[in-house]
């Protein structure tokens, strides 16, 4: 499985994503915002976390216009699979990927702190290796993780089985509780938490894993 | 010319800001704010030729998001 992590001027999360998906055995080339094209026969692109271009404007407005983001959304409208984590969420939704947009928190407050989540669906590659209804651990750290859409989107979201994950104790006033929803075709999941942090042994929580071994899986046998 | 563009959260989207901000004027002892809603404004100074309606593309590219903000344009 290829993988390619995309890096922007602000991006801190690149290495923890790149670790976690060559730990899976993917094989992974990490690719500037400046490039305009994906490496060949890239399956996977992940969106890592961080603070993309100083956050300025909007969060992810203006890495979702980065020549590469061009190339992201042609991937994902060709079928292919995207992971955005984080600022990664923010930028799958400026890019309209995924549709909502992520506010500021309910609270004002940067929360960085591990959160229950709750997974509504098993019904992706994602989110195949656990059970629906199960409760997991997965670290957040953000400042704008307020999911936000209208009510015909949470609507059509929640009718059409699209929201991977929602807290257990909503921490920053998203809707519904939202904390990751997937696109219509099932291969581009948004994410708040960081699935790349609760990974290894060392994290003190290995909950994530599973999100990459599904992930794996399925596009090993694409 | 220079346009000055004002952008604000859409009615009926939760502004945690603007809510803080009320709070800290009713902590300074002003009573008489029902509410405060928070936006920003981007002033462009514009090369000779450029309009109205390239702003407008503008705003719905980048300067606002229009799933949860609104603009007004102000040709200066």
């Amino acid at each position: 499985m290829k993988a390619a992590v995309i890096q922007f001027p602000g991006s801190n999360c690149d290495r923890d994503m790149a670790v976690a998906l060559e730990k899976s055995g993917a094989d992974v080339t990490v690719v500037w915002h400046k490039d305009a094209a994906l490496p060949k026969g890239v399956d996977l692109v992940a969106i890592p976390g961080g603070f993309s271009f100083g956050d300025y404007l909007r969060c992810g407005a203006i890495a979702a216009n980065s020549p590469i983001c061009n190339a992201v959304v042609d991937h994902a409208n060709a079928g292919g699979y995207v992971l955005g984590v984080c600022n990664g969420f923010q930028i799958l939704t400026e890019t309209g990927l995924l549709p909502g947009a992520l506010l500021r928190n309910a609270g004002l407050k940067y929360i960085c702190r591990t959160v229950g989540l709750k997974i509504e669906t098993s019904n992706s590659a994602y989110t195949e290796g656990y059970n629906a209804g199960a409760e997991i651990g997965v670290p957040i750290a953000h400042h704008d993780g307020n999911y936000f859409a209208d009510d015909a989107t949470i609507a059509a979201l929640k009718g059409e089985d699209r929201v991977a994950f929602t807290y257990s104790d909503n921490p920053n006033g998203s809707r519904g509780d939202i904390a990751g929803i997937l696109s219509e075709n099932r291969r581009v999941l948004g994410m708040m938490p960081h699935p790349e942090r609760a990974f290894e042994e060392a994290h003190g929580n290995t909950d994530g894993q599973r999100l990459f071994a599904g992930l794996m899986a399925q596009l090993a046998s694409a | 010319m220079k346009a000055r563009v004002h952008v604000m959260l859409k009615d009926g989207v939760l502004d945690p800001q603007g809510a803080a901000v009320k709070h800290a004027l009713g902590a300074l002892g002003f009573d008489g704010v029902d509410g405060v809603r928070q936006g920003k404004v981007i002033e462009l100074d514009l090369a000779d030729g450029a309009t109205e309606a390239q702003v407008g593309e503008m705003c719905e590219k980048l300067l606002a998001n229009t799933v949860i903000e609104s603009y007004r344009i102000e040709v200066l």
